[in-house]
């Protein structure tokens, strides 16, 4: 493209930098010091003597069982998604019966309902269920609220199978099933790792569902911990500040490993 | 399309269990709070059908009227902030070099975060005693941000900014890198710079991606709502009360359910609307085959 550099854009991009930057150093440098050194250094300055005393504490304080409860919930919340939206990308881009494509208008209208505008009904439903407070109530609607954004990522991928590929399969007299597993699914691979991540992440950040939902200290995720924290020991900083980076250390290790999925996955949403 | 035969492939059964599931927990409860709306209910029991009460006493209620305005409010300044910085952004990291791939990836990061940790930490970070505003006095003064209404507004809005920019700039960053390149090898040939090159192809060729980015900002900004109940509670008084945290207070602190319900498909009309109109007003609908290209 250009050869010559544009400084005005790689100046802004610098000031971006800091903005993103800035509050993230501030929140690692404060988690490795104790509070009365935080308190009198300052936020900027660099811890004097290093401690892992925060993090010691965050999870001697319940961390350990939220972090175990949000892990039931996302592996819960993944497995569903998995299993329920592969075939229902399937029959959207295979099936051009009208039903079918009711259900896929029905899935592009759910994108555009924010989870607020049902989470009292969702209440009352899962409370006539029994469900309230259990990790299962929470479970049920994130992992349907993870569905239509799935279902879009995957027909985009599915649709991206070339038709000669079923047709010679068809001719084969392979049945959907066969088709299904033989061609689909190995070829959508990197949409099924987009999904798993994205819905990974929205289950594992959720936080007006548990919040509606649960209410006992066994039942609680790593949000409901973290803004239960924030409200008993607000002073607390640095040992606030070390469960938010504990709170985030799985994703960040999620994203070093599949940044790319995430990414295209993301970019598919809004791009299209 | 050679074989219009249903041989070989799925039926309709194949959609149904996502479809039940969905169904289940998005669309019957969107029927159902239409329903919660015209009725009395305290979280105990069943719901009373008690007429247009909830709404007569909705209309009535300045809070509500307010929170309405302040969801609008924060919904136009997180568009008016987010959408030129992430428009540039984009555009730059569109490009090829190394630097850009790195910086990229760490602009990225906000997003992953839960709204939770972002607004904790902003919370951490902007405390008057013990956060940087007390190195900073230079910038923020006394520094309770919080505690003033224009304060509390901006630090909602910034830190929607914060945490939102990097999934937009990847919205503009995608479509910035599907400008095919001819055009601005002619407009190189014409003599056009940097700047005019951005006006007159970068921009216009974003249009749909400008249309996208923007509904999921309004939906984003007329539901926000973690943010508020951790950074603000609503305050200072009911400053930064708005209509997603009304909504939050009916229902689960005054176990008005209700009036929560009167407010969450107000919520759901004003963002249909809004969305509606942007899609008109911009000729966005139109464009669909356009941008359909899958």
């Amino acid at each position: 493209m250009r050869a010559r550099p544009n400084y005005l854009a790689g100046f802004g991009s610098l000031v971006w930098l800091f903005v993103v930057g800035l509050p993230l150093y501030v929140m690692l440098v404060a988690t490795f010091q104790t509070r009365a050194d935080y308190a009198g250094n300052g936020p900027l300055s660099f811890p004097e003597r290093f401690t892992l005393d925060n993090y010691v504490n965050d999870l001697s304080e319940g961390f350990g069982q939220y972090f175990l409860n949000t892990v039931i919930v996302t592996v819960c919340v993944v497995g569903i998604v998995v299993v329920l939206v592969p075939p229902l990308a399937y029959a959207i881009v295979r099936n051009d019966g009208k039903a079918t494509g009711r259900v896929f208008r029905m899935f592009l209208l759910g994108l555009a309902v924010p989870s607020q505008a049902v989470i009292v009904p969702v209440f009352y439903l899962i409370d006539q269920a029994g469900l309230y407070d259990s990790l299962i109530g929470i479970v049920l609607p994130t992992a349907a609220f993870s569905m239509p954004v799935s279902a879009l990522i995957l027909t985009g991928v599915m649709r991206d199978v070339s038709p000669e590929l079923y047709e010679a399969m068809t001719l084969d007299g392979a049945s959907p099933w066969r088709i299904f597993h033989q061609l689909v699914l190995p070829l959508s691979k990197s949409g099924l790792s987009t999904i798993v991540v994205f819905s990974s992440l929205q289950a594992w950040n959720g936080f007006l569902f548990p919040l509606v939902l649960t209410q006992s200290a066994e039942n609680k995720v790593v949000t409901m911990g973290l803004y239960d924290f924030q409200t008993e020991h607000g002073v607390d900083i640095p040992a606030l500040l070390a469960a938010v980076v504990l709170s985030m250390l799985p994703v960040l290790l999620v994203y070093l490993f599949a940044r790319r999925a995430l990414v295209q996955g993301l970019m598919g949403v809004g791009g299209k | 399309m050679t074989s219009s035969s249903t041989v070989g492939r799925p039926g309709f059964a194949w959609a149904v269990p996502a479809a039940v599931f969905f169904g289940l927990f998005a669309l019957v409860p969107l029927l159902l709070v239409v329903v919660l709306s015209f009725t009395r209910w305290n979280g105990i029991g069943s719901p009373r059908f008690a007429g247009l009460e909830n709404w007569d006493k909705l209309l009535d209620d300045p809070v509500m009227v307010n929170s309405l305005w302040l969801s609008l409010l924060l919904t136009v300044l997180g568009v008016v902030v987010q959408t030129p910085i992430s428009i540039l952004l984009g555009v730059w990291a569109a490009g090829h070099q190394r630097n850009r791939a790195v910086l990229s990836a760490i602009y990225f990061v906000p997003l992953l975060l839960s709204i939770t940790a972002v607004s904790v930490l902003w919370r951490a970070v902007l405390d008057p005693n013990f956060g940087v505003p007390s190195q900073a006095t230079w910038l923020f003064g006394d520094g309770n941000l919080l505690g003033v209404r224009a304060g509390a507004i901006g630090v909602l809005v910034f830190v929607s900014t914060w945490q939102f920019t990097p999934l937009h700039t990847l919205i503009y960053q995608g479509a910035a890198r599907a400008v095919p390149r001819v055009l601005y090898q002619a407009a190189q040939i014409d003599g056009a710079g940097t700047v005019r090159q951005f006006f007159h192809i970068t921009l216009p060729q974003l249009r749909n991606s400008i249309v996208t980015s923007m509904i999921l900002m309004v939906v984003g900004g007329l539901t926000t709502f973690d943010t508020v109940l951790i950074l603000t509670q609503g305050g200072p008084g009911t400053d930064t009360t708005n209509s997603a945290y009304y909504m939050y207070q009916k229902g689960f602190k005054s176990f008005d359910f209700g009036a929560a319900s009167a407010i969450a498909l107000l919520l759901v009309l004003v963002a249909t609307l809004v969305s509606l109109v942007m899609v008109r007003l911009t000729g966005y609908d139109k464009m669909r085959s356009t941008m359909e290209g899958v």
